[in-house]
């Protein structure tokens, strides 16, 4: 059976948890614990020497990156997966493709440092983090979410149309992050609100709250691991 | 009308869509946007994509941003030969996983190194401070590495025995940091031989040719132009 290596705390894993899910793919699921350093294990890196998450395991097939997961499996069972999650049209296939590709240094960028910043380093440095830089970062992030609503959704109700596809799936993930940890992307923007309905509604509201429960628990970690040591190189970098 | 992509060669992503138009016999407008005099902010360019970002096509009434979702575009559209994007399963996954990859893996990288090695201080006068660069550095060393030992491997290209989209995306990011003069294939014996059969593949004349401007050194430019572009990459860099 598939193997899905994840840790729900990663918008990339709940994006390759929820697909599969929804649209009834069996797999076994594999929990890699980040926080706890999992991922720098002898045993994980010869699953995959980038030691992120999500991986897959497909036989013998390893593969990394969720987008390139979730395509991997929208194609392999495209039989039976609906056309909708990414189209044979090659219009909107591009448009999926465009959110696929700009989201990365975008919401997801953003969206994660908002993240790293508000939760990750106070439970690091033992202090709080300078506030120009969290300004910054939720600025960032600000503009990704008026471009989100400006560009990719627009008047539709998913971001190719009529209907859901992985374009929102990776979108909604992301936009949890930061929410998450206390930064609601959602409030004042009721155009989001009424598009994550839509979404929570095609993905079912149980399968979504059960996805993100760890995410909206993290708030709530006050418990520092010795292994969060190791985070506290990318965290400097990440404030220059 | 026919599609038109709107370009500048200083772009890492411009340069795999030019090529792979180019090589493949795609015919095209070619619309020059000149980042550094900040035409990507202008009002005709927001009207393209509201992205504000390069490459960018127009076919038709149809606008598309992002290179790799451009790239997919043309080679769907215009059927180009099965290696660039294989229809196999397994080695489309292959091509996927390096395009979604790289975006975070080498392009920001390359990008950074090549805007604080080269542009900030010799164009724009903006002091770099030496750790930032070293760092800068340092992450550009960890990614060149991943590409030889993970995407590369033993293969002649990173989804076996062709070159793809993937290779294409890749010598492109590879490129940058060579701009700002740093040799980053000293020393690394498995990326130059590499570079040499993406470069044969595509054929030299049109490599050299992509590769012209980002080699050409300190551009001589009206920096007053530059302010939104300046305070943004000092954001994003610095």
């Amino acid at each position: 059976m598939m193997e899905l290596y994840l840790d729900l705390l990663s918008s990339p894993c709940r994006s390759v948890f929820l697909f599969p899910k929804v649209v009834g793919i069996p797999f076994e699921f594999k929990h890699v614990d980040l926080l706890s350093g999992q991922q720098h294990s002898e045993e994980f890196g010869k699953i995959s020497i980038v030691r992120k998450v999500p991986v897959m395991k497909d036989g013998s097939f390893i593969l990394t990156e969720s987008t390139a997961i979730l395509q991997y499996l929208a194609q392999k069972y495209s039989s039976s997966v609906a056309d909708h999650w990414y189209p044979a049209d090659l219009q909107q296939r591009a448009r999926v493709d465009e959110y696929l590709s700009w989201q990365h240094m975008n919401l997801r960028a953003h969206g994660t440092k908002v993240l790293l910043l508000k939760f990750m380093y106070p439970l690091v440095m033992d202090s709080e983090p300078p506030k120009e830089k969290v300004d910054a970062a939720v600025e960032d992030l600000n503009q990704s979410l008026k471009l989100l609503e400006e560009k990719f959704l627009q008047s539709k109700p998913f971001i190719i149309g009529e209907q859901i596809s992985l374009a929102d799936l990776v979108a909604i993930v992301e936009l949890m992050q930061p929410t998450g940890v206390g930064v609601d992307v959602f409030e004042g923007r009721p155009k989001l609100i009424a598009w994550r309905e839509r979404v929570k509604q095609v993905l079912g509201e149980e399968l979504f709250d059960e996805t993100h429960e760890k995410i909206m628990k993290a708030s709530s970690r006050k418990q520092r691991t010795p292994q969060m040591e190791m985070m506290k190189p990318r965290l400097q970098k990440l404030l220059g | 009308m026919a599609l038109e992509l709107y370009l500048d060669l200083h772009s890492q992503p411009c340069r795999s869509v030019y090529m792979f138009a180019k090589k493949n016999n795609i015919p095209f407008e070619f619309k020059k946007i000149s980042l550094l005099d900040g035409e990507q902010y202008g009002e005709e360019f927001g009207k393209i994509t509201l992205i504000r970002q390069v490459p960018a096509l127009r076919d038709g009434d149809f606008c598309l941003a992002e290179s790799i979702a451009i790239l997919l575009y043309l080679a769907e559209k215009f059927k180009t030969a099965d290696f660039w994007y294989p229809a196999d399963l397994q080695q489309r996954a292959r091509i996927n996983e390096y395009l979604s990859w790289q975006h975070t893996g080498i392009r920001l990288h390359g990008s950074k190194v090549f805007w604080l090695q080269l542009l900030l201080p010799k164009l724009l006068g903006v002091e770099v401070p030496q750790d930032k660069l070293d760092a800068a550095l340092e992450d550009l060393d960890s990614s060149l590495k991943l590409i030889e030992e993970k995407f590369i491997q033993d293969k002649p290209f990173i989804a076996g025995d062709h070159i793809s989209l993937a290779d294409l995306v890749a010598i492109a990011e590879v490129m940058q940091p060579v701009g700002s003069g740093l040799d980053v294939f000293e020393g690394r014996p498995k990326l130059s031989a590499w570079r040499d059969r993406v470069q044969a593949a595509i054929g030299k004349e049109l490599f050299d040719e992509a590769h012209q401007m980002i080699l050409g050194g300190v551009p001589v430019m009206d920096v007053s132009k530059m302010q939104v572009l300046k305070s943004k990459i000092i954001r994003l860099f610095l």
